[in-house]
């Protein structure tokens, strides 16, 4: 913050140069120029390599040990492929994770693009007080995040919470949801589906280029406004969701905050709220195998990739691109 | 007619969106017969008791974990500033060789997920005898410094391709370095930006509780969210309104920065996520 304060001094004008001169002194420009793209890359290409690079190398290194912090890292035993032959056959609470987590992003993220899309649509019609509507949408998503708000989402859900309060007033006799093996991890879902600002905010920027000449052409044609949704909204539309797919999918598969909270850590009732990272930390800082946690974080790893990979290999046949956007 | 019915609809919508907000400030305004008692928004008599109560519960009041949080949180707003904006200058802004490949690993970097790398760095600070120590806070702090965020690179990047190139020439021409560059031209023009990641660094490091829980096992070292799940362990029904008046607390400085900065928040999210 301090740094963008700083006053503009005007530069000092050079000295006119020689032509004869010109050509050494490009040359000397262009190694000046590699120097100071490396002094200022240097702190990036610092944390590239020891916050990131080597890490994963050890950890996938430590994926094949028996590693536990308990012990010295000398003192751990390669132990081959035993720590993923355990996770793929010998861990029901693995499997069960995995479950978990494909469960809730497959649901919870279709869930929350919808609504952000349906919100996005009633608030894209021009009319008053936009701007405060979009903010107040958008809030959940600045706090939903946090630990405060899955523990009031907690309460709200519990025996009870205002979850309850609100279905007595129809005579419906409520359950404690979070702890109830059928509806903890909707639940959970329902608190990300409720963020769902962040991406309708993304929405409405994308509606706002679609060019009204469009709909207008469509009028003309007597097309309905179903047809005109179908034809012109959503194709036109498309690269917006596939940016909001993919960033909602990888975002779903790392939620831990709120299954943590709900479930006191355990990811209970009986592993309903068992999310992969949850899994995976519990191994690593609960159980102290950390070995194993290298393993599952790898596996992670190379699911969420594979699927990145898949999203933007299918996002050809879907994704409409106009020729005037580059992305 | 039509747009009352539109108009109607997304302020149904709204309520049950901001609900939970409300019965949040309400509940914790409630005295413990209330709340056990009173299934209504507000309270019929509010007592701020809830407030002292949480205030005190623990052995460190909670100022302290607030203290904490804050002091971790502008930190990291300075190291990610700096460090991004430095790295953002070298990949958006100057040829130089290989630029193309480290600018491709930075993006590979973007949709890494942060869980694949705690073992490993958590192995790594522990080496270091950065884990547990005094003052814990390095292994929260140090990869702020060296632009491990690539989200605010890849940002700065976006944002400072809209910046004229004609004004580093002109700069150039005059006889200044790229050192010149980027402290004329690139950094003032780049202020916006710097916000924007000022902003998102402050609500992020402040919600975020993973590697915090990680790091922090000192109840004097705590910040706001690790100190909040203290509260779920006693699940009696007197600490539901200390619970919530703390829980309350701790979203009030992300609350301000979203009444302050709500316009920059969400066209921030728009220039970050489509377009430069």
């Amino acid at each position: 913050m301090t740094m963008a304060q700083m006053p503009v001094r005007p530069t000092e004008p050079a000295p006119p140069v020689p032509a004869a001169h010109r050509r050494g002194r490009v040359a000397r420009r262009r190694r000046r120029e590699d120097i100071a793209g490396y002094v200022f890359l240097s702190p990036w290409l610092l944390g590239l390599l020891g916050i990131t690079a080597i890490p994963m190398l050890i950890s996938l290194y430590l994926s094949f040990t028996d590693y536990s912090p308990l012990i010295p890292v000398t003192e751990s035993n390669w132990i081959g492929l035993d720590n993923y032959r355990r996770m793929f056959t010998a861990d029901p609470q693995y499997w069960h994770a995995v479950r978990v987590t494909v469960t809730f992003a497959l649901i919870a993220v279709p869930l929350k693009l919808a609504a952000a899309l349906g919100v996005a649509l009633l608030l894209n019609k021009a009319m008053r007080g936009i701007s405060a509507f979009r903010g107040l949408f958008y809030l959940p998503s600045l706090l939903g995040g946090s630990v405060a708000l899955a523990i009031v989402w907690r309460s709200m859900f519990n025996g009870d919470g205002a979850f309850n309060s609100f279905l007595s007033i129809f005579g419906i006799e409520g359950k404690a949801w979070v702890n109830d093996p059928t509806w903890a991890l909707p639940t959970l879902m329902l608190l990300a589906i409720w963020q769902f600002g962040a991406p309708m905010v993304i929405f409405l920027a994308g509606l706002k280029q679609v060019p009204i000449e469009l709909y207008e052409a469509a009028s003309v044609d007597g097309a309905s406004a179903w047809r005109k949704f179908a034809h012109i909204t959503l194709p036109m539309l498309s690269p917006v969701i596939f940016f909001n797919l993919v960033l909602e999918t990888i975002h779903g598969f790392q939620g831990f905050t709120s299954a943590f909270v709900l479930s006191n850590g355990t990811g209970g009732p009986v592993d309903t709220t068992l999310m992969y990272t949850l899994r995976l930390y519990n191994a690593g800082f609960v159980e102290l195998n950390m070995g194993y946690a290298s393993a599952m974080a790898w596996v992670f790893l190379l699911v969420v990739g594979t699927i990145t990979v898949v999203l933007f290999s299918t996002g050809r046949f879907w994704v409409h691109y106009s020729d005037s956007e580059e992305r | 007619m039509r747009s009352k019915v539109r108009l109607l609809a997304l302020i149904v919508i709204l309520a049950v969106v901001l609900y939970p907000l409300v019965w949040m400030i309400g509940t914790s305004f409630k005295s413990p017969e209330e709340i056990a008692s009173n299934i209504g928004l507000f309270p019929t008599d509010f007592t701020p008791g809830n407030f002292s109560e949480g205030w005190h519960k623990f052995d460190f009041v909670f100022g302290r974990f607030f203290l904490n949080s804050a002091m971790v949180a502008v930190l990291t707003v300075v190291g990610n500033t700096i460090s991004c904006l430095l790295a953002a200058y070298a990949l958006g802004r100057l040829r130089f060789r290989l630029r193309g490949f480290w600018f491709a690993i930075m993006i590979g970097t973007l949709l890494l997920p942060g869980h694949v790398l705690i073992i490993p760095q958590y192995i790594l600070f522990r080496t270091l005898g950065w884990v547990g120590g005094d003052w814990p806070y390095l292994p929260l702090l140090v990869p702020h410094f060296l632009a491990t965020e690539a989200f605010f690179v890849f940002l700065m990047v976006q944002f400072m391709r809209g910046i004229p190139r004609e004004l580093d020439e002109a700069a150039v021409i005059d006889g200044a370095s790229p050192y010149g560059v980027f402290r004329h031209v690139v950094l003032p023009l780049s202020r916006p930006a710097l916000v924007t990641t000022a902003i998102f660094s402050f609500i992020w490091t402040w919600n975020d509780f993973f590697r915090q829980l990680v790091y922090l096992s000192d109840l004097k070292d705590y910040t706001a969210p690790v100190a909040l799940t203290l509260f779920i362990d006693s699940t009696s029904e007197s600490s539901v309104g200390p619970m919530f008046a703390m829980s309350l607390l701790s979203l009030v400085p992300v609350f301000l920065f979203f009444i302050a900065f709500q316009r920059l928040l969400v066209e921030g999210i728009n220039t970050s996520g489509l377009k430069g």
